[in-house]
């Protein structure tokens, strides 16, 4: 692609060869460990559904039991396996049972490792063979029912009703909607389970639960053949239960899930070391499922100045980049995010705007990359927060961003009322409709501010990247380089939660999700 | 003719003429959007008490829902000058100027924990006022100049919270309660006082509780500096403490 931003290209692959040592670095650590969500997430995948009689969920009945025997080091598979092969049982059985207090995992006699494995890989192959008919079933529809034209208009539903939140999506679908995002309740990233069944009540959102996913699905089908596209369906696959929600997503054919470790560190208070190699899972399954994944930098910038700190969302999104490909995940499904968040007295600040939307779309040439709204400085003033998204609506045509998470101009006052998405999609596709081609039709002066602050902004990124790589990633989140917040490698939620791999550790689904399915 | 003069006894909406009452108003009515929703977005407008309601614009939102927008005439009128709004003992200051108060007047960073204490596994209420990212735009104390916010999560011992006050020669204490059911935040609370009181710590801190449940008057019952409900914020919370902490000389 020509740079419109006659950008130093070497810089660019310095920049990027600089977060691959940084990614290398970290997976090397996460390849020695694994947590009890993915361990969980092994359960699930294993076909392990449901609660006991005091609401756990069955994979954390499974998981705790194998955690109190000490045997968390060799991972689910090979407890559930050797129980299959012993006992002849089928995953969920023994997860019942376990759950009755009639069976120990740890204390069955250990079987033959060809027998375990024979177990297990029967099963996990059937599972992803599951996942691989949903990704099939996303590409078909696309091709025959249709897909809207990128950006994608994302907008969230958010009633803490599943059947409310239906009703909403379709509505929403109808006036133009091309992916639904359903917000989570406050607060269950921080639970060390998923909860379950369908949900009626959430606080500021709805829980993410497998049985929500599909009924979400269900609509979003249902309204998608009506309005002649697919509607594609997101979720938020982050907190402590990151690769869990993966799975659900994968088996409910979830299009789009937001994904970033660094997110839950900074802004969740998440462990790092737990979050890391749950990503990595997570990111796996993801990129197997054809799910798009959406990552965090944009709110780097509610903290932290969106001028002087620009850099660190550029830095992340080239680390956020070697992550996904060490999990295997496609470019064409990086969803790197960055935000329109300047103060909207800046003068000529829809020009840094610019240049840096341009900025992105060059360096990740191929990224559906996640384009976020001005939230910071939105008030109760609805016309001017009207104004300020139709700004950011007319960068996002002009530098072809991918997703469009559409501004409400409601932002700072509650959740969307459906008048507040209605006026939003309107609002994004006036914009859109009116300036198609504006891009494409212009070009930059050279050295003018434009150019000039993108080359800044990717200069300072590769100094940064330089630095990181001399220090590693999690001394410089101790350092608080992201987003102004400081985070401890062994402080946060979860670190009790990761354990090192013992010798004879198993998860079949890392090798056949990254080979590309059995 | 001059200009009319604004009877402050008697005041109503103004669109270019005094006294024309003139509104604007926006919804959605669970209805399809045809003559009979248009007619009935006129007739709620007149319920609403307003004249002449005009209904400018109709949208057609999909099937079983209509949007409108709607002019009228404003009725009814209020007595500007009998109005007294109460006001709180501390006024809330904006975070900057909570963070140029601390500066200003403080001189020091202060550190305030917080923590969702017993049996509580609920961090909603603690987390939006002390998490960075905060809660509906207003961000929590953690983004706070000045001020070294501790985030202890939820089902926190109270000897814990305790223990990490004397560590972190904490100034104040801040506890979220949000499961309330058969009043067992109530012994929680009390217990949390009692060990401040036994330590000698008391005096030295601002100890704040908040929750759905809980207000100003039970707090104070309690023991407490401060109790705050449903709504508030981390600004309001760092008001209450940083003045709190000026005008008990905690500085």
């Amino acid at each position: 692609m020509e740079s419109k931003l006659n950008l130093d290209q070497t810089m660019i692959q310095e920049a990027r060869q600089a977060a691959k040592t940084i990614a290398d670095d970290v997976q090397y650590f996460i390849d020695e460990h694994t947590t009890v969500t993915v361990e969980r997430t092994v359960a699930r995948l294993l076909g392990i559904d449901g609660v006991d009689e005091m609401d756990t969920p069955l994979p954390n009945v499974v998981v705790e039991n194998i955690k109190q025997g000490g045997g968390l080091g060799k991972g689910a598979a090979f407890w559930i396996g050797n129980a299959m092969a012993g006992l002849k049982k089928s995953p969920q059985e023994i997860a019942e049972a376990i759950s009755r207090g009639e069976l120990d995992l740890t204390k069955i006699a250990i079987n033959d490792e060809k027998d375990i494995q024979g177990a297990i890989d029967a099963v996990a192959v059937e599972t992803v063979g599951k996942i691989t008919k949903n990704r099939e079933r996303r590409d078909h529809d696309m091709k025959n029912i249709g897909d809207g034209a990128k950006p994608y208009l994302y907008v969230i539903v958010a009633t803490g009703n599943i059947y409310e939140d239906a009703m909403q999506a379709k509505s929403a679908a109808r006036q133009g909607a091309d992916i639904i995002a359903v917000i989570r309740s406050t607060a269950q990233s921080l639970l060390d389970y998923v909860p379950y069944g369908p949900t009626t009540e959430g606080f500021g959102g709805t829980y993410a639960t497998q049985e929500n996913f599909r009924i979400m699905r269900v609509a979003l089908d249902e309204v998608g053949a009506e309005v002649g596209k697919y509607i594609h369906l997101c979720n938020y696959c982050s907190g402590l239960c990151m690769p869990e929600i993966a799975a659900m997503g994968a088996l409910e054919r979830l299009d789009v899930m937001l994904n970033d470790a660094l997110y839950g560190i900074l802004f969740r208070d998440i462990n790092m070391q737990r979050t890391l190699v749950d990503q990595y899972f997570s990111r796996i399954i993801n990129g197997f499922a054809g799910i798009m994944i959406n990552t965090g930098e944009d709110n780097y910038l509610t903290t932290a100045d969106a001028v002087e700190e620009a850099h660190t969302v550029l830095a992340s999104q080239f680390i956020n980049e070697q992550f996904a490909k060490k999990a295997g995940l496609p470019e064409e499904q990086m969803g790197l995010g960055h935000a329109f968040e300047m103060r909207p007295d800046l003068e000529n600040g829809f020009l840094l705007e610019l240049a840096q939307a341009q900025m992105a779309r060059e360096i990740f040439p191929k990224a559906p990359l996640k384009y976020m709204p001005p939230t910071k400085f939105k008030t109760g003033d609805i016309f001017k927060g009207h104004i300020q998204d139709a700004m950011f609506n007319m960068i996002s045509i002009w530098t072809n961003q991918g997703v469009q998470l559409l501004g409400m101009m409601t932002e700072a006052i509650h959740t969307p009322h459906i008048q507040d998405r209605a006026l939003a999609i309107e609002n994004a596709k006036y914009v859109f409709n009116n300036c198609r081609d504006l891009g494409s039709e212009i070009s930059y002066k050279e050295d003018g501010i434009i150019q000039s602050r993108a080359k800044d902004v990717l200069s300072n990124a590769h100094d940064l990247l330089n630095e990181i790589q001399r220090n590693g990633l999690f001394k410089t989140i101790e350092e608080g380089k992201f987003g102004g917040v400081k985070r401890m490698r062994t402080g946060g939620k979860g670190l009790d939660g990761v354990t090192k791999k013992d010798a004879g550790y198993y998860n079949p689904f890392v090798d056949l999700m990254l080979q590309g399915g059995a | 003719m001059g200009l009319e003069k604004v009877d402050l006894t008697n005041i109503k909406p103004y669109g270019d003429t005094l006294n024309d009452g003139m509104v604007q108003m926006s919804f959605t009515l669970p209805v399809s959007a045809d003559e009979e929703a248009k007619e009935a977005a006129r007739r709620l407008a007149i319920k609403m008490g307003l004249e002449d309601p005009s209904v400018v614009s109709m949208k057609n939102m999909g099937p079983g829902f209509s949007f409108f927008i709607v002019y009228g005439r404003c009725a009814a009128s209020i007595d500007y000058t009998t109005i007294e709004v109460p006001k709180v003992d501390v006024e809330t200051m904006s975070k900057k100027e909570v963070e140029t108060f601390i500066e200003e007047k403080i001189k020091r960073d202060i550190t305030i924990i917080g923590a969702c204490t017993g049996s509580d596994a609920h961090t909603v209420g603690i987390d939006a006022i002390m998490n960075m990212k905060g809660f509906d735009g207003h961000y929590g104390l953690e983004r706070y100049k000045g001020i070294e916010a501790v985030n202890m999560g939820s089902q926190v011992p109270n000897e814990e919270l305790v223990a990490k006050a004397i560590e972190l020669k904490a100034d104040g204490i801040l506890v979220s309660q949000v499961v309330t059911q058969k009043d067992v935040h109530i012994p929680n609370l009390t217990e949390l006082i009692e060990l401040l009181e036994a330590e000698g710590l008391r005096e030295k801190m601002v100890v704040v509780c908040g929750g759905p449940r809980i207000n100003h008057e039970l707090a104070k019952e309690l023991g407490y500096d401060a109790g705050f409900g449903t709504g508030s914020y981390a600004e309001d919370v760092a008001s209450f403490v940083v003045d709190e902490m000026v005008k008990r000389k905690l500085v």
